[in-house]
């Protein structure tokens, strides 16, 4: 195999992996902050990606698009937020986990039922397509954007935690809630925003990627799963073993099905080792979670379990 | 008797009623929908051992589902094609018959159970929960892109597989089966749920250090619960693939664990009647809501989303309220 293949796919790599960061740092710190777990994360995903689909159809302007599916996502965070997830805090992970079970059910159907079963398309603007030369490789420009725009609110959402006032409170409400709640911060209104910031970086997600592949009822869950196991590997609560762990996903789930058909080559009939190592690529993601989970049951940048 | 048995009883009047109505209204398919309510308690039944009575909230339940069905499979598809499972070292051929083939899922399920449980119970709480769906979701997409058993097409089995003395492929036949294995497997429950290791593993899911201040391993209870509990998934699966007569990767997928736990949940945890009463309405619901609205999904929603926030407890817990006894 080439160097040049393989650079190219570790860019795929880092791509999904700063999507999947996205989508993982919204439900890492629903998680820590207020305790809970958000099946609906993916469904939250989806709203953005047909709202940015929509915008864009009627306007043509991708950037209004993004706008959009940002604002689409928050509102329907804080929707959700303000009528359902606030009474599931001091439930048990059972009750919110079959709650946002049937959020889940109710968004896409919903979203079926306003949008049609058949994918939508987002294209990606002019300005972004064609190719652009990184030293001897060829690499679409879209998706350098992508991970440039990932790695930005990256950067981002770790100064809004580590420098702002909001920052401060996010991370006092992980520590002690009670006391937060004491010292008079109002702590509903805290909930309701970082939900709602959790759900616009998913549906900023789901826009992002929504140009690359399709826009469907049920897109988001695939990326759902993926980011449970992003945080359950970077340790639940931590927005930096949530970059972490999305990065290693990221790159597991794409060399692997690259790298391991032809490993297996190296001693096995071409057909056998093609069959074996995709097989095992496509479970490799749950394999390295369970290995973590097996080396640091909470993660590892995990606190509490 | 106490509210619950009263309520346990009528169940079981509803379940012997339905299919009697059935047969005197010439409603076979009604026959096959009590058929498919069985056999999704059962793994409700088999998913409440670790749910209601470990506090164990597994997530990857359909891994044993899928692993009872592909049993069945497996060991089917090579006895209709009339080809030996494995040559060397010993001779393995396939099966049509029933006994095997449920023993073959219950050994493999709890086989799995127990390497999935050791693993997945050195975590716990929210942990836990993700890192059984992890292992749901590899045998999902292992199931996918293995090519040898039909890979994402998954394979279809012609002949419903036979039980000595009957007939399965009369609806009426295969019903009565199904209840007699609900049966069963309910009765070994609830004699589990009284002896000596019930009584330790409840004790160890509301107060895992006393039990462990007695001398008792909360670790080792819990496993062989998680073992039980996927032992009569697993069964439940071998069922529910014969019912179909087709097994496929769908049977591992994540929205099938959510779906056993919605059973338990909708009918009661920790209840044993809860999987047969939450499945009868389950599938009821999908059923009637299914020919009003093409989008039958969103009032199911809405339903499992009011059981949650206003019905605690679900339709055992509403109709019979737990004393101060427990928890």
């Amino acid at each position: 195999m080439s160097g040049l293949l393989l650079i190219e796919q570790v860019l795929n790599g880092l791509q999904s992996g700063v999507m999947l960061f996205l989508m993982a740092a919204g439900l890492t710190l629903v998680f820590g902050v207020m305790g809970l777990i958000n099946l609906a994360h993916g469904s939250l995903y989806m709203v953005g990606a047909f709202a940015a689909a929509a915008v864009a159809a009627a306007t043509g302007s991708f950037l209004l698009a993004l706008i959009a599916a940002l604002a689409a996502a928050a509102a329907a965070g804080a929707l959700i937020e303000l009528l359902v997830i606030r009474r599931l805090y001091a439930r048990d992970h059972l009750d919110q986990v079959l709650a946002t079970f049937a959020l889940i059910l109710i968004l896409s159907e919903g979203t079926r039922w306003l949008f049609g079963s058949f994918p939508l398309y987002l294209d990606v603007p002019s300005w972004l397509s064609g190719p652009v030369s990184l030293g001897p490789i060829q690499y679409p420009l879209y998706r350098l954007a992508i991970i440039v725009v990932g790695l930005a609110v990256a950067g981002g959402l770790g100064l809004l935690i580590a420098r702002t006032r909001l920052g401060i409170r996010i991370r006092a409400g992980e520590a002690d809630r009670e006391m937060i709640a004491a010292l008079g911060v109002d702590i509903s209104k805290l909930y309701t925003m970082v939900f709602a910031l959790g759900a616009a970086l998913a549906g900023l997600a789901g826009a992002l990627v929504g140009a690359i592949q399709s826009v469907q009822v049920g897109m988001g869950e695939p990326v759902l799963i993926l980011a449970f196991v992003v945080i359950v590997i970077g340790g639940i609560g931590s927005i930096k073993g949530a970059f972490i762990g999305a990065l290693l996903v990221g790159l597991t789930d794409t060399l692997g099905g690259v790298l391991l058909p032809q490993a297996f080559g190296l001693f096995m009939e071409p057909s056998a080792a093609t069959t074996v190592g995709a097989s095992l690529a496509s479970m490799a993601i749950y394999i390295l979670m369970a290995g973590v989970l097996i080396w640091r049951p909470s993660g590892l940048f995990g606190a509490r379990a | 008797m106490s509210r619950e048995s009263l309520i346990n009883l009528l169940i079981l009047l509803a379940m012997l009623v339905v299919p009697a109505w059935a047969v005197w209204a010439d409603e076979p398919f009604i026959l096959t929908l009590a058929t498919k309510v069985a056999i999704l308690a059962l793994a409700g039944v088999g998913l409440n051992v670790a749910l209601g009575l470990g506090g164990l909230v597994s997530f990857g339940h359909a891994a044993f589902f899928g692993i009872g069905g592909y049993a069945m499979g497996i060991l089917a598809s090579h006895a209709q094609s009339y080809t030996a499972l494995m040559e060397w070292p010993v001779l393995i051929e396939g099966t049509k018959s029933m006994p095997v083939i449920w023993l073959v899922a219950v050994v493999a399920s709890g086989f799995a159970a127990l390497l999935i449980g050791a693993l997945s119970l050195r975590t716990s709480g929210v942990y836990f929960i993700m890192i059984t769906l992890a292992f749901g979701q590899m045998l999902y997409y292992f199931a996918i892109s293995w090519p040898a058993y039909g890979g994402e097409d998954g394979l279809s089995i012609y002949v419903r597989n036979g039980f000595p003395g009957l007939h399965t492929l009369d609806p009426l036949q295969f019903l009565a089966l199904s209840y007699g294995v609900l049966f069963a497997v309910l009765f070994l429950v609830s004699r589990v749920e009284n002896s000596a290791f019930g009584l330790a593993l409840d004790a160890a899911r509301q107060n895992s250090d006393r039990v462990q201040a007695v001398g008792i391993a909360p670790y080792r209870l819990r496993l062989i619960a998680f073992v039980l509990s996927g032992m009569i998934t697993g069964l439940a699966g071998a069922l529910y693939a014969d019912l179909n007569r087709f097994v496929s990767p769908t049977m591992f997928s994540w929205h099938l664990s959510g779906e056993i736990m919605v059973f338990v949940i909708l009918g009661g945890v920790a209840r044993l009647f809860g999987p047969v009463a939450g499945a009868a309405l389950f599938i009821g619901m999908e059923h009637f809501l299914g020919g009003i609205s093409e989008f039958w999904q969103v009032f199911l929603g809405l339903v499992l989303l009011s059981v949650v926030l206003f019905a605690r407890g679900g339709l055992i817990g509403v109709l019979a309220p737990k004393g101060a006894r427990h928890d």
